[in-house]
């Protein structure tokens, strides 16, 4: 029997996947009438005996978090779907989105309609433009059947490149039209969200697994996963396999399995580091490729399942290049609210490549790991926590190749050996 | 070509509250002028009666908004840590040496322009460029060239999970505000590494 | 636990343990303010207690418990409101807070130039004083820093050096939350975020200097104050702004003898922390105006000369002695001066021939000032608690800008609903989304009759009450209708100490109605002399009527400029026809045509207080130690003893405790005559009506010398409605003629939202300068055709 489970990814290889007809074709729509004929509370409570959490990175359950929506009051209560994925190694709503638009947006009515919402909004990241068409179509074709415009509309926001955005406050007050940084919590979005009122907000994966569950039922989609993980999942493994790609399967399966069905590592080279969940869930090495990539045995490891975003990188691969690099990216993404996080980036990077370069020193290390625990735990939100865990991951698990760097005087490492294509000067 | 009120007005409408437009009208702006004019600020200002210094705290804020024009193909090569070891840097060095440019630069003849981008959620199509914010994915250094060639010369290939043509910075820009091109239906619905766990477990994997 | 306080509001009091001390504060108080009562002072830099928290800057985390379970890790103690059963441990007792806080006070100054040597702030900064409480001895971080160009300029006024900036936000969060103004943002993302302006916008808010204020760091700096001194230079005084009514409690920081600087004072119950730029930026006058010296004389050739004090002295009584004379002071004059000019015109020139209103004024107003102004005590208070203010001929912004920022502020918080009755929408309205009933000039008052207000409301009125006839009795009546507080607001500081010092022809001090005998043998009593004058004395028009007439001779006169009165030309006219005694700073059109000229101290030369619009004493001291200068109050004493009517206020101490023990008029007041509105003229074709005000910055006589200031004043237009711009074919922008027959003004018209009757000009802006150049007010009929 395979491992894998494709229910998010069943017909993605029809051509025509993306379309309303497809979609209708393999019972699409069907959920939401359900749902939309069922008592809101009920809704709630099949999203919550199902188990599903949170597919965005921090796993919160699903239905507990429409459950916190206030019912009863008189406000706008809204949902905002974050389709913002931008975490480095994060490549599954994309594809997804791009492949079956209509599955989110279904999604949307049964969500609206569980926390009594009539607006959705669709936050997308705006540098994917052929999933902006996309999903702009879907909308548009669930109109026109009437799926939306029946008392729940769907309003696509797209984004213009801001990795903080994915941070739930941050997202909200780009969509409310300000800089996107975070808000000062309490007060949390599901008391005063979008426009102060009443909001879940949930990942496009999250919310895109809630019709196949309302379809299938709770205890179908528990009869999957392990114990306090439940469900199936889709893992997104890239980087010098041999077959990168999604795959969708019950949570707790192993990279060890998924590199097998990957066909391994690029052939000829062997597993060096890897992240589980996005360059901010801390590295692991291959001493970790029986941990159960669900939400408690990557977390008992040292790390965090995320978004499930599988970056395998091979021995040719320098770490303190590969951390400096993600580093780069925090500075640049940081928003500039905080001190720990805007100010230490900008000294994380200097010191990282003096570092690689090999003009640092040993002292150069102790202060790394010192500035990054004043940032860890210091910071407005969690993109400076982030911004450490590539750093101090490394460092746990590859000291001497950073203390390589400074008695080489110059990183060790071939460039052109890790790339993937031939023809690149080193 | 000029701002068109009536169609910024269009977009405000989307909102419950018009401040929310600020994004979409920042990218309607991009459409018609290849960046965010003090016009088009000081219009968004008026028209959604916040003040400018507003506007311009938004539009600086993100990284697509642009305050200078830039190319009519605006390429992007993913330096993010994945990308960039495996291939993405070498991708980056060959073209900004091939057009003359460097990061953030635009060639002369104002066609292309070249920015390393962050993680474009493509990595397991990496090493990945992006133009236009169109997948171009499995890049190579000469894949890359031809790309850039193909776009000064007035024919680029046409990405690899878009439409069947590559659209302008300005006419992607439209899309990015929301306005429909009836591209949708063009190109594939996904490719390979993307329906790869399908195939393997049809295979019964 | 429960407390009251005050009045008899209970307020909830929660007791937390910080570093091992109990203590107990209201409800809602957050942890880093908790432990400024018990003197812990947790370093800071975005906390601003009169701004929403942010937690942005981070300096200040603390280890937090409650109920016995900690906080995985530190929080921003300016971000967490006290709960039962708190305990918390700053860096005087947990360890981890402290390494906390030094990271985060690390990484501040990683970017930081240190370049504190040429700053204006080090001495008083913030960021080097908290670096050397709470900082590393030594610095770890030594790459590139970030490098900016510097500084900018984001207004004539401020300038930016932002490698300095710690990007606490306190400046951008002032000018959205406090001021609505929010021309200043942060710009860009991360480390190269910035405050900054949209290029085409300078930062032209009337209380940007407050963000200079609050800076924690040298990064905004004051244009006229940078690189001038260092603060350990300087000597700072209290002081009170002369500026305007809404009283600002200020400091004065003087060095030699020259002011260099003035900041806002911390004032809970009127300014809060904050002031206007016209306060904070407009004191050069003292030294930039041709200051008076000595006392001059006019010899027999007709010309002005100097004279020493007795020759003045002497010339002045011989001029006023056995003449018919009057009293004209300016709004300007302390509450002690003013009571010096009262006290004279009785008891020197026995005659109750005095007015402090040297602007445009009615018999109606000076009525309803004695019936429901003198001796009443409306407050910021009762704008904090009010259900609806009315502003009623009030443009709150420009006229008194701190009443604007408390009536912000109530409405930022709990949406306090504004009514304003006005011929034009203004940025105020705007900003407090206020209702706007618009109205021709001179309509005023059957709007305001109408007005649902209730016990709980409050009326605000402006002076330019008096410029619309039967506008203050609608007031008045519709106070006694809803039982609404009224409030009347003067422009200029010393008007309410004027009224209540008795500087008016119906009011004896305290609010004394001079028709009423009992209130005269009151004072004539305090006074010692046997009898007071009994006929209630003629306003500034009728005393100007009665000098040109010749039925007055000689009139003694402080601080008053003949172009702020209507037909000042004529005033001048009777001026030059009487004996005219002048004390003035600096020479003015009524010095030019006074017989004796005296000298008078300016406001950083002397002490004394004004009483601002809620009748609240606002007491300074001279910030200037060495002036010779004297006030008012020393040199009308003079006066009066050389007249052989002593009044004996030699000091000023002296007038402000005579004055202080008079009290106030516990008897009835006179009644108002009510007065009926007059007819709106009906105007057609190029015909508009008048309606015109001053701006807050413009060009005012105490903003002489102030030129960076002068750079952040609203553009001079004429505003006409949208239907008339069509009809006279012109767009914001294009230049119109506002003309009568008396001159015209050319300036570029704003098409916006006023009546389609009507036509605004600033009053005494750049190329506006209404009274003098159409020495018309409010409701006249002028011609506006484009030009």
């Amino acid at each position: 029997m395979s491992k894998l489970t494709p229910v998010l990814s069943a017909h993605w290889d029809e051509k025509d996947s993306f379309t309303i007809e497809a979609y209708t074709r393999h019972g699409g729509y069907g959920a939401s009438k359900k749902a939309l004929a069922m008592d809101p509370d009920a809704v709630i409570q099949m999203v919550k005996d199902s188990g599903l959490r949170g597919r965005g990175g921090a796993g919160f359950p699903t239905g507990m978090k429409w459950g916190f929506i206030p019912q009863g009051d008189d406000k706008d209560h809204y949902l905002v779907v974050n389709a913002d994925e931008s975490e480095p190694g994060t490549c599954k709503d994309t594809p997804l989105l791009m492949a079956n638009p209509h599955v989110l947006i279904e999604g949307c009515i049964i969500a609206c309609h569980a926390i009594r919402a009539k607006r959705a909004f669709i936050y997308i990241r705006g540098e994917v433009t052929h999933v902006v068409r996309r999903v702009n179509a879907a909308i548009a074709d669930a109109y026109k059947a009437g799926h939306l415009g029946n008392g729940i509309d769907v309003t696509l926001h797209i984004g213009a490149g801001a990795y903080i955005c994915g941070e739930e406050t941050a997202l909200l007050d780009s969509l409310e039209g300000f800089r996107g940084q975070p808000r000062l919590r309490p007060p949390f979005p599901a008391i005063a969200g979008l426009y102060a009122r009443p909001t879940v907000v949930n990942n496009v994966e999250s919310i895109a697994s809630v019709p196949a569950i309302i379809a299938n039922g709770a205890e179908w989609y528990q009869s999957m996963g392990t114990e306090k993980s439940k469900g199936a999942t889709l893992y997104s493994l890239s980087g010098h396999v041999n077959n990168p790609g999604q795959f969708e399967a019950p949570l707790g399966i192993t990279l060890r399995e998924i590199l097998e069905l990957a066909g391994g590592v690029r052939t000829g080279h062997k597993l060096k580091f890897w992240t589980p969940g996005g360059s901010s869930t801390p590295l692991f090495t291959d001493a970790h490729l029986d941990i159960p990539l669900d939400y408690e045995g990557v977390s008992a490891a040292g790390s965090m399942l995320g978004t499930k975003a599988l970056q395998i990188f091979d021995e040719t691969t320098c770490v303190v290049r590969a951390v400096l690099r993600w580093t780069e990216f925090y500075k640049h993404e940081s928003c500039g609210k905080c001190t720990p996080c805007r100010e230490g980036t900008w000294w994380l990077v200097q010191i990282l490549r003096d570092l690689e370069n090999g003009t640092g020193t040993e002292a150069d290390l102790e202060k790394l790991l010192d500035l990054c625990d004043n940032i860890m735990g210091r910071s407005f939100c969690a993109l400076g926590d982030g911004a450490t865990s590539p750093i101090t991951s490394s460092i746990k698990y590859f000291r001497d190749e950073y203390i390589a760097h400074l008695t080489n005087g110059a990183c060790p490492f071939d460039p052109v050996k890790s790339t993937l294509f031939t023809g690149a000067v080193s | 070509m000029a701002l068109d009120r009536e169609l910024m007005q269009t977009i405000i409408k989307r909102y419950p509250r018009s401040r929310s437009a600020i994004m979409p009208l920042l990218h309607y702006v991009q459409s018609v002028s290849g960046y965010v004019t003090n016009e088009g600020i000081e219009t968004i200002s008026e028209l959604l009666e916040i003040e400018t210094a507003e506007v311009s705290a938004v539009a600086t804020f993100y990284t697509q908004y642009k305050r200078k024009p830039v190319g009519e193909y605006h390429v992007g090569v993913c330096t993010n840590t994945l990308c960039a070891v495996m291939g993405g840097d070498a991708i980056f060095a060959s073209l900004k040496d091939h057009l003359g440019i460097e990061n953030d630069g635009v060639t002369a003849d104002g066609k292309v322009s070249l920015e390393h981008i962050e993680c474009n959620a493509a990595c397991d199509y990496a090493p990945v460029v992006m133009a236009n914010w169109e997948f171009y994915d499995n890049q190579t250094v000469e894949s890359a060239k031809a790309l850039v060639d193909g776009a000064r010369a007035g024919n680029p290939p046409a990405p690899t999970r878009g439409p069947s043509r590559l659209v302008t910075y300005k006419e992607a820009s439209a899309v990015l505000a929301g306005l429909d091109d009836g591209l949708a239906r063009e190109g594939v619905q996904a490719g390979e590494p993307t329906l790869l766990g399908l195939k393997l477990s049809k295979e019964g994997k | 636990m429960t407390t009251t306080q005050g009045s008899a509001v209970a307020v909830e009091l929660i007791t937390v343990v910080i570093d091992g001390f109990e203590v107990s504060v209201p409800k809602g108080t957050l942890v880093i303010r908790a432990a400024e009562k018990l003197g812990i002072q947790i370093p800071r830099f975005c906390d601003h207690p009169l701004l929403d928290p942010v937690g942005a800057c981070r300096q200040c985390l603390v280890d937090i418990e409650i109920n016995g379970r900690a906080f995985p890790k530190p929080q921003a103690s300016c971000t967490i409101p006290v709960e039962p059963n708190m305990i918390v441990k700053t860096q005087l007792t947990s360890p981890v807070a402290d390494k906390a806080q030094q990271g985060v006070m690390e990484l501040l100054l990683g970017n930081h130039p240190l370049d504190c040597p040429v700053c204006d702030k080090g001495g008083e900064c913030p960021l080097q004083n908290q670096a050397m409480s709470n900082g590393r001895a030594d610095a770890r971080l030594d790459g590139y820093k970030r490098v900016f160009e510097k500084p900018i300029a984001i207004s004539s006024s401020v300038l930016l050096d932002r490698e300095r900036c710690v990007l606490c936000a306190r400046c951008t969060r002032f000018s959205a939350q406090i001021a609505s103004d929010p021309f200043i943002t942060l710009n860009e993302r991360g480390a190269l975020q910035q405050v900054g302006i949209y290029e085409n916008d300078p930062f032209k808010s009337y209380f940007s200097g407050n963000t200079v204020q609050i800076c924690p760091v040298g990064a905004l700096t004051g244009t006229s104050y940078r690189f001038r001194a260092r603060p350990f230079d300087l000597v700072s005084t209290p002081s009170a702004c002369e500026h305007c009514a809404s009283g600002c409690d200020m400091r004065t920081d003087v060095r030699r003898g020259k002011t260099l600087r003035r900041l806002a004072g911390d004032d809970p119950s009127v300014n809060e922390e904050w002031n206007c730029d016209k306060g904070r930026w407009a004191f050069k006058y003292v030294t930039a105006l041709d200051r008076l010296t000595q006392p001059l004389v006019r010899n027999s050739e007709g010309e002005l000369v100097a004279a020493s004090w007795p020759e003045a002295l002497a010339a002045a009584a011989a001029g006023l002695k056995g003449k018919r004379a009057a009293v004209l002071t300016g709004g300007r004059v302390t509450t002690e001066d003013a009571y010096g000019y009262a006290k004279f015109a009785r008891i020197a020139l026995g005659t109750n021939d005095i007015d402090y209103r040297a602007r445009v004024t009615s018999d109606e107003e000076r009525d309803f000032l004695a019936a429901h102004v003198a001796g009443s005590a409306t407050t910021y208070r009762d704008i904090d608690t009010a259900d609806h203010v009315a502003l009623i001929a009030f443009e709150p912004e420009e006229e008194s800008p701190i009443v604007f920022l408390r009536i912000n502020k109530q409405f930022k918080k709990r949406g306090l609903k504004v009514t304003a009755v006005a011929t034009k929408r203004s940025i105020a309205m705007d900003k407090l989304k206020a209702e706007f009933i618009k109205v021709a000039p001179g309509a005023e008052s059957a709007a305001v009759s109408t007005l649902a207000l209730t016990a709980k409301s409050i009326i605000l009125v402006g002076e330019r009450a008096s410029e619309s006839a039967g506008l203050f009795s609608a007031v008045a009546s519709l106070a006694a209708k809803t039982g609404a507080k009224v409030a009347y607001i003067p422009r200029r500081a010393g008007e309410r100490g004027a009224l209540e010092a008795g500087a008016l022809g119906n009011v004896l001090p305290g609010g004394r109605p001079v028709a009423d005998a009992a209130a005269r043998v009151d004072i004539a009593a305090a006074w010692g002399v046997s009898s007071l004058p009994a006929e209630p004395g003629r306003t500034t028009t009728e005393i100007l009527a009665a000098l040109a007439s010749g039925s007055l001779d000689a009139v003694v006169v402080g601080g008053v400029d003949t172009h702020d009165l209507h037909h000042g030309s004529e005033a001048l006219a009777a001026l030059k026809k009487s004996f005219v005694i002048s004390l003035e700073i600096a020479p003015s059109s009524v010095t030019a045509v006074a017989d004796v000229v005296l000298p008078v101290a300016a406001i950083t030369e002397k002490s004394g207080s004004f009483l601002n619009w809620e009748g609240r004493a606002r007491a300074f001291d001279s910030a200037v130690a060495d002036s010779h200068n004297r006030s008012d109050v020393r040199i009308l004493s003079m006066l009066a003893d050389a007249l052989g009517n002593p009044i004996s206020l030699g000091t000023v101490t002296a007038a402000a405790r005579e004055f202080n023990q008079l009290g106030k008029w516990d008897g009835a007041r006179v009644a108002m005559n009510t007065v009926s509105p007059a007819s709106t003229p009906s105007v057609s074709g190029s015909d508009a009506i008048l309606t015109s005000w001053r701006r807050l910055l413009d060009m005012g006589t105490l903003q002489k010398g102030e030129d960076n200031l002068a750079g952040t004043r609203r553009p001079t237009v004429a505003v006409v409605s949208p239907k008339r711009a069509a009809a006279m074919g012109v767009n914001s922008g294009d230049q119109v003629r506002v003309s009568n027959a008396h001159g015209s003004i050319t300036i570029p018209v704003l098409v916006e939202d006023i009546h389609d009757d009507a036509v605004w000009i600033p009053r005494n802006s750049f190329a506006s300068q209404a009274l003098v150049a159409l020495d018309a007010v409010h409701g006249e009929v002028v011609t506006v055709v484009k030009a």
